[in-house]
């Protein structure tokens, strides 16, 4: 996994609250059996007309959000289905780090396993940047400091569980982690009277 | 020791490892593949040059994108076609038990673990899917999973897991008739919103809990996730024993009993503290319908579509866009609105119990002109099991079609989609935009809700509904 240690980019608004995994890159696409290739899809039934063209009204489609990194966004983000696909296409566009007040479980989970960064802030510290956004505005999401500010004076410390943060600084693979403790898993495995695993 | 709730139990049960500041390492008992969520796992796997550890404790089926029409024709779509012969191979390769289209024990993931017998109290169950906390109803700690914990699970038959948190949620009292388990948990996110379970697991306790057989509590458990939260669960008691007993993989004979007597241990002792816990009272519950695009927006049969501007300020914005995205007016009578479509299915209500409540509601009576309505059972078994009751020919003689087992419409990966501007009365789980279709419009409800409303072309009240049982 690509580590992560400090980012600085456009910022984009989503300012709306629950932006599901359904939205976020819809069900047509999860038949493929690839793990790339998703940008082209990511809010596809809000970034393109129904004849294929874009939307110009779509935030991700005007000039100065086009190659945002950032995306900040209303409470409960990424809520609904478990599809991994969600923070892929949003890596895949071009997002480093997603900033919401809240996030969905699984959705949280699945980033840390990619090494995007989602950065949960109070909500009305999300307002104060949703307020200052504007085409080409930028911010830094420096990990390692927990911090997200801009250069005009904006500054704010993230909460990040110790552990993930050791995680994604590194570019640590969790099944890599883990297999360091097979013999504890042997050992459950023994314990709960499974058949031994053929080695 | 210490009094502990059924969570922890299984929680302490299952530790692998555990170590101050570090995620804890869960053993698993049962993973459930399906097609979508699990070839770039098995991918993952071939690259590092890793094995599945316990073929023996995974599952796999093919339900999200397999069609519900003749299974003798070829599927049409080749990307579809690709995914569903991946998993055969993949299965083939890591040596995976695995249930095809054609197998009698196919279904939707959720309802086939259960009906086998897979789904047992006790166990730690994962899925690559969010609906996987319906095995939950059996007392089990099941929960969705992404991708990469799918590989990780193939891997190493653990899952990484920062301890949760626990919320009771109580629900007292006796339901009305009319009122179903698809009530309660409409109910239950309307009052703590789609993100009050985030970071918990939920046990569903109380009389109203207690006395809804297994479909029922498997209903309610299922949506846990569109509550936020990370699991639900309910107690095992007879009512749970006495449905898995003689299924196809939990013990048979003394076997069985002792293994009640285990199970019996789970229930979460007197005195064991919740971090939160939420009330409802049963019998206060009407049939609910979902009026906007997430299943807090909710209402009950005898409302009307709320007004945004009367609606706490945080919720304004949204239930705006809803009601833009729905076509409705603020005002209007939930039961003046009129659908052009019924999906009856779904892991969340498309079990044996759910057709036959719905089937008396349609016995005799004829789907409304304006509607087309089908019904897409859980698994092959269950549609095998409706049909010789003659179920399926009170939904065809109604003019309902009657499909083969998988997800279907409730996510529309297959062919079975709303059309732009459709209005769908459906007993799935999800009234996200674009669901079950661009531009489709879904409204959650109970079986029996969706039923009568095929019949009567636009939301009634069931309470009110003459039923007629065979």
């Amino acid at each position: 996994m690509e580590k992560f240690i400090s980012h600085t980019g456009a910022a984009a608004p989503m300012d709306r609250s629950n932006v599901d995994t359904d939205s976020i890159i819809p069900k047509q696409f999860l038949k493929r059996v690839e793990r790339t290739g998703y940008g082209p899809f990511l809010f596809f039934d809000w970034r393109y007309t129904p004849d294929g063209g874009e939307n110009p009204e779509f935030v991700l489609n005007k000039p100065g959000y086009r190659e945002a990194t950032i995306l900040v966004a209303g409470p409960n983000f990424g809520s609904g289905s478990s599809r991994e696909h969600a923070p892929w296409a949003l890596q895949q566009f071009g997002f480093q780090a997603v900033i919401s007040s809240t996030f969905a479980d699984i959705f949280y989970n699945n980033c840390f396993e990619n090494g995007l960064l989602p950065v949960q802030l109070p909500e009305e510290v999300v307002r104060q940047i949703l307020d200052r956004i504007r085409p080409g505005y930028e911010l830094t999401v420096d990990l390692e400091k927990q911090l997200v500010y801009d250069r005009e004076g904006f500054e704010a410390y993230f909460e990040i569980d110790p552990f993930r943060k050791h995680c994604l600084l590194n570019g640590l693979d969790s099944i890599g982690l883990t297999m360091q403790h097979e013999n504890d898993i042997a050992a459950f495995e023994e314990r709960a009277g499974l058949e031994p695993v053929a080695s | 020791m210490q009094p502990r709730t059924m969570f922890e139990k299984i929680w302490d049960a299952h530790l692998v490892r555990e170590e101050a500041g570090e995620p804890s390492l869960i053993y698993v008992d049962l993973h459930l593949v399906h097609e979508v969520t699990s070839p770039q796992a098995y991918e993952g796997l071939r690259l590092a040059g890793r094995k599945v550890r316990r073929p023996d404790l995974t599952i796999a089926t093919v339900d999200h994108n397999v069609p519900t029409t003749d299974r003798s024709l070829p599927i049409e779509d080749p990307i579809s076609k690709q995914q569903i012969e991946t998993l055969a191979q993949n299965t083939k390769d890591f040596g995976i038990t695995y249930y095809d289209m054609h197998d009698e024990n196919q279904g939707i993931v959720h309802v086939i673990g259960p009906q086998l017998g897979h789904t047992q109290p006790g166990k730690v169950i994962v899925c690559g899917d969010s609906h996987t906390a319906t095995h939950g109803a059996f007392g089990a700690f099941a929960l969705g999973i992404g991708t990469s914990e799918v590989e990780h699970v193939l891997a190493t038959q653990t899952l990484r897991q920062f301890k949760p948190k626990t919320m009771e949620v109580r629900v007292n009292g006796e339901l009305p008739p009319g009122v179903t388990a698809k009530d309660i948990i409409l109910g239950i996110i309307g009052k703590i919103g789609t993100s009050g379970g985030a970071g918990y697991v939920i046990e569903y306790t109380g009389e109203a809990i207690r006395a809804l057989p297994m479909e029922g509590r498997m209903t309610v458990c299922n949506m846990s996730i569109e509550g936020g939260a990370r699991a639900g669960m309910i107690a095992p008691d007879e009512t749970t024993f006495e449905w898995l007993r003689g299924r196809k993989f939990v013990p048979q004979g003394e076997e069985y009993d002792e293994a009640i007597e285990r199970w019996k241990e789970l229930a979460t002792d007197e005195g064991a503290e919740y971090d939160v816990v939420v009330e409802l009272d049963a019998s206060e519950l009407r049939p609910h319908v979902t009026w906007g695009t997430n299943p807090e927006q909710v209402v009950t049969i005898d409302d009307s579509v709320p007004n945004p501007a009367e609606l706490p300020a945080d919720k304004r914005e949204a239930a705006e866009r809803a009601l833009a995205y729905m076509g409705l007016e603020a005002g209007t009578s939930i039961k003046d609105i009129e659908i052009d479509r019924v999906f009856i299915g779904s892991c969340t209500n498309s079990r044996l119990a759910d057709l036959r409540a719905a089937a008396d509601m349609v016995r005799g009576r004829q789907v409304h002109p304006n509607v087309n309505a089908m019904v897409v059972p859980g698994s092959a078994l269950v549609k095998w099991q409706a049909e010789k009751e003659g179920l399926d020919a009170v939904f065809t003689e109604a003019g309902f079609e009657w499909r083969a087992a998988g997800c279907s419409m409730c996510l529309g990966m297959n062919p079975d989609i709303l059309m732009p501007q459709e209005r769908c009365a459906s007993t799935s789980n999800r009234n996200f935009e674009g669901r079950q279709g661009k531009d489709g419009r879904t409204h959650l409800v109970s079986p029996q809700m969706a039923a009568a409303a095929a019949i009567a072309g636009r939301f009634v009240d069931i309470r009110e509904w003459e039923a007629t049982p065979a």
